[in-house]
């Protein structure tokens, strides 16, 4: 057997009976990245096989000298591109950081690196986290491993490739639309995107401030709370992280879910989405009646306005978060002209891709003196008004269920010049960043071979009754921990 | 001829006295080796841009607010001002766009023995930039080097409403804010050192008319006289301007300290687009009455109060209590001294006249002199009692400015007690009375001047020692009863 098949949970606890070692886990991952990274290019950077086993020797020593250790110590996991680590390159997948090496760890990398997580390398992404496809990589493509013609969804491509390919046992992901979930949902996956505040953004390189949020995409339900029990809680280098008592997500796994009340928003299943799609998600919901779950037509009117809302919030934060990219103190800087402005114009324009620069663009406008009122601030009401619909389907439900997408994953460059298109993936995902609710995805089922999710929508902070429900869920569908079937050459 | 009225409003940012920057951790001490104070945060490192608020300089900015009479938000939130510049690490400045700290506040400044208040509108929390330097002129330099540890240091904005008619007001104005500013102990506001920047919107009216006209805004005055003599000269040429018949082109103007003139940098034309919008790092912070209140109670007398105490307490007059209220530690040293000798009028002088005249002499300022508020009383106390004379105690000033001892002891070492002691004085009479028999007859046939020439020779027989009341006195006696 591969050990690469195992879940997270599985591996680590062999590791803590010491069946295996850490050092065995890492050589296992870098044969299975040998045989499928060149189809599935899911890496940026990847370390070398040497520093990962220096670091899971360690790991070894310290299990052998029995020091207690977290319970993923030893496994090897990958982080999306935009999060930062210290002295290897972080790059956004954008030119204008290639070869950019952070002279510090982001939160999350931290938590990950005392937990004894090591890490493999670094994930792709499109461009500043900008995109549903990863296609707007500055460096290359990233295939989906259930069908190397088609995208692993996006922006956290990189991230879900890798764990549905058996690459990387983990990854982390960040979400400002949907970035974690949709690509779960094409490479089937799991993805949960926090509530915002949960997890500590310092070190995440930023898109959308106001929306970001780091989280985890594992293969199944359990490994899922395990990494965020990791990651989750309060730093106070980030004012707008949560300071609350830190959670055991594991403790609500396997608890029944008996009695719990789910509403279906009739704006998420309507038109734009493909029909089997509908049926799977109603197909797993069905099975929740089985065991004792109440469902529930709800309607959140206002849902209709996220997408123009959230492409005004974001954009603009963005056209804010990348004026840093000027070419003074890092990353690309092209000084042949003559003077500041020169510096400036030949650095951005080289160093952007076209989805960023039509965002900052976007931005840029709607921020401008006169248009503020008519766009940003309107866009902020509109946020409001779906966060008072989705609180008040809240008051007598437990969670609210979507499909994640409403297409399963697309071929490669069928919407890459289309960008309306492309904006319509987030449209069941977008809404949970705009009211800063927790969200997950996980695998209802196969569209034509092709993996499709189901989105969990739950109140703030209450991600532990959430994955209690979707823990349930996934053993009913008997999809747990499911990898894309690759063909290989040698097997 | 046309008479103008000026119309000045001013613009002055100052560096807040906090031990570290507005939102990270780093260092705000002045003169470190350049880039050494600089962290994640300040530099905008991609992924370091959180911020976390430096309570303390909240607290100096509402402390600023509530000593200028305004009123002070509910809540403390920051925006971002988007503009590229190559000292601007993020590509944004955090600043208080939308909801100042403070607004609709006033200060008081007295000239001629008149006061008037100048409107502040508003007054706001935000961070510096990093520093350029360039090599001589910036357009010929060849590049420019930047410092980023001032990015990030905590600096205050206060903008004045257009009340100000003149340069002297301009300067009163900057002068009140910079005493007020001291006494609540926030800022050292050094202009020469650039803790203390202020820009002037310039522009002229025909007297009587209630619109404004076109303004320029004079920016690099880097001392109060530069702010005086750059207003005087922008003013002059306006008038100019507008006497021939032109109009005053909108643009921000460059004083030239050396030439002594303004010269045109850049056309106002087209005016910049900040693109704030409130910034979505930085959740509202609540400013409750309570913290308010408490800020508040950390408020010393200020000097209008303190001005206005001093002409009614002590009865001194308006120009005394100006100077005297300058700084808190002068008044305070004024006060001290008032404890020990409660003559008011009489401190003031020896206050104003020798002690500043020393210390303008010396250079220094009230803190770092020798002489102690206590001494200076005792000093005045002797003089009142008339142990020495006027004269004596400016010499003892003197030496307990240089050396700060005690007076007594001053006196005592350098035998400048007054003879008093009527005994002593006795004798001394006697000698020389013997010794003048011809003054003494010319005394008693009417001659008053002889009584003159008689002390004039007492006081030399003791070296200017003698108490000159008690020898007029006892001489007269004398000679009355002989």
């Amino acid at each position: 057997m591969h050990l690469f098949t195992l879940t997270a949970v599985e591996a680590a606890q062999a590791l803590q009976r010491r069946e295996i070692s850490s050092v065995q886990l890492v050589r296992d991952i870098y044969d299975r990245i040998d045989n499928v990274e060149p189809q599935v290019r899911g890496f940026i950077s990847l370390l070398s096989r040497e520093e990962a086993l220096a670091a899971a020797e360690n790991v070894d020593r310290m299990l052998k000298q029995g020091v207690s250790l977290s319970p993923l110590a030893g496994i090897p996991m990958a982080l999306k591109d935009n999060i930062c680590t210290n002295g290897i390159p972080t790059t956004c997948a954008s030119l204008i950081l290639k070869g950019y090496r952070p002279p510090y760890d982001a939160h999350v990398t931290t938590a990950l690196r005392e937990a004894g997580a090591i890490l493999i390398g670094k994930s792709n992404m499109d461009e500043f986290a900008m995109g549903s496809s990863t296609e707007n990589s500055a460096y290359h493509l990233t295939c989906n491993p259930w069908d190397l013609q088609r995208v692993p969804g996006g922006s956290s491509g990189g991230s879900a490739a890798l764990v549905a390919a058996g690459e990387v046992f983990f990854a982390l992901g960040s979400d400002t639309g949907g970035s974690i979930r949709q690509p779960a949902s094409f490479c089937g996956v799991v993805g949960l995107k926090p509530t915002y505040g949960l997890v500590s953004r310092y070190g995440l390189i930023a898109f959308a401030s106001s929306l970001d949020q780091i989280g985890p995409l594992t293969r199944d339900v359990q490994d899922c709370a395990y990494v965020l029990e990791i990651i989750a809680g309060h730093d106070p280098r980030d004012s707008t992280s949560v300071s609350r008592e830190k959670e055991r997500y594991t403790a609500y796994l396997g608890k029944e879910i008996k009695g719990q009340r789910v509403a279906l928003p009739v704006e998420c299943f309507g038109e734009g989405l493909e029909k089997e799609i509908k049926e799977l998600v109603m197909g797993a919901l069905a099975k929740c009646t089985e065991v004792g779950v109440s469902v529930y037509e709800a309607s959140a009117p206002s849902t209709a306005y996220a997408l123009p809302a959230y492409y005004l919030v974001a954009p603009a934060e963005a056209s804010s978060n990348l004026a840093r990219y000027d070419g003074i103190q890092y990353g690309l800087s092209i000084r042949s002209g003559s003077n500041l402005l020169d510096l400036y114009y030949a650095t951005r324009s080289k160093g952007f891709g076209a989805e960023v620069k039509r965002r900052i663009m976007l931005g840029t406008y709607a921020l401008s003196s006169g248009y503020y009122d008519a766009y940003y601030l309107k866009a902020l009401k509109m946020r409001t008004l779906i966060r008072q619909e989705f609180e008040s389907i809240f008051k007598d439900h437990d969670f609210i269920v979507t499909p994640t997408s409403p297409t399963v994953a697309f071929k490669i460059g069928e919407q890459k010049d289309d960008p309306l298109t492309m904006y319509l993936n987030d449209i069941y995902t977008i809404t949970a960043n705009l009211c800063g609710f927790p969200a997950i995805s996980i695998p209802c089922g196969f569209v034509e071979g092709m993996p499709v999710g189901l989105q969990v929508i739950g109140r703030p902070f209450d991600e532990g009754r959430m994955l209690q429900f979707c823990y349930v869920l996934e053993s009913l569908l008997g999809l747990k921990g499911r990898l894309a079937e690759m063909k290989l050459k040698e097997e | 001829m046309q008479e103008f009225e000026t119309v000045i409003g001013l613009e002055v940012h100052v560096e807040l006295l906090t031990r570290t920057k507005l939102f990270c951790g780093c260092s705000t001490a002045f003169g470190a080796a350049p880039n050494t104070q600089v962290c994640p945060v300040c530099l905008g490192l991609p992924g370091g841009m959180l911020p976390l608020l430096n309570k303390t300089a909240a607290e100096y900015t509402i402390k600023a607010a509530l000593a200028l009479n305004c009123t002070v938000t509910p809540n403390l939130t920051f925006d971002r001002k988007n503009y590229f510049y190559a000292d601007l690490p993020k590509g944004f400045q955090i600043s208080q766009f939308f909801y100042p700290m403070g607004t609709n506040g006033y200060l008081e400044i007295h000239h001629n023995g008149e006061s008037k208040k100048i409107g502040i509108r508003q007054l706001h929390l935000e961070e510096d930039t990093g520093k350029l330097s360039h090599f001589g002129d910036i357009i010929s330099s060849p590049y420019s080097r930047v410092d980023f540890n001032r990015a990030g240091v905590p600096l205050m904005e206060i903008v004045s409403e257009p009340d100000i008619r003149s340069a002297e007001e301009a300067r009163l104005y900057l002068q009140k804010l910079r005493t007020i500013l001291c006494y609540l102990g926030i800022s050292d506001c050094k202009m020469e050192e650039g803790s203390m920047r202020c820009d002037a919107n310039i522009s002229l009216r025909p007297v009587g008319s209630s619109e404004l006209g076109k303004k320029t805004e004079l920016k690099n005055m880097n001392s109060f006289r530069s702010v005086f003599r750059g207003i005087e000269y922008e003013v002059e040429r306006q008038r100019t301007i507008l006497l021939s018949g032109d109009s005053i082109i909108p643009e921000t103007r460059h004083w030239d300290e050396a030439k002594g003139i303004t010269r045109a940098m850049r056309s106002k034309f087209v005016s910049a687009d900040y693109r704030c919008f409130p910034d979505p790092n930085i959740p509202p912070f609540p400013v409750d009455t309570k913290w308010v209140e408490s800020i508040q109670a950390s408020i010393p007398e200020l000097p209008d109060a303190k001005y206005y105490r001093f002409i009614e307490e002590y009865g001194l007059p308006p120009y005394d209590a100006e100077v005297l209220t300058g700084t808190k530690e002068l008044a305070d040293f004024y006060e001290e001294v008032l404890t020990c000798y409660r003559e008011p009028k009489t401190v003031s002088n020896w206050i104003m006249s020798e002690l500043m005249g020393h210390l303008n002499a010396a250079g220094i300022g009230i803190t770092e002199a020798k002489i102690k508020a206590k001494d200076l009383g005792k000093l005045l106390q002797l003089v009142g009692k008339g142990e020495i004379s006027g004269k004596m105690a400016k010499s003892v000033f003197e030496e307990m400015f240089a050396t700060g001892e005690d007076p007594e002891l001053i006196i005592k070492k350098q035998g400048l007690a007054q003879i008093s002691d009527e005994d002593t004085l006795d004798g001394i009479i006697n000698t020389v009375l013997a010794a003048n028999p011809q003054s003494v007859q010319d005394y008693h046939s009417g001659k008053k001047k002889a009584l003159g020439f008689l002390v004039g020779q007492i006081m030399k027989e003791t070296k200017g020692q003698a108490n000159p009341q008690l020898v007029n006195k006892m001489l007269e006696e004398k000679l009355k009863s002989s």
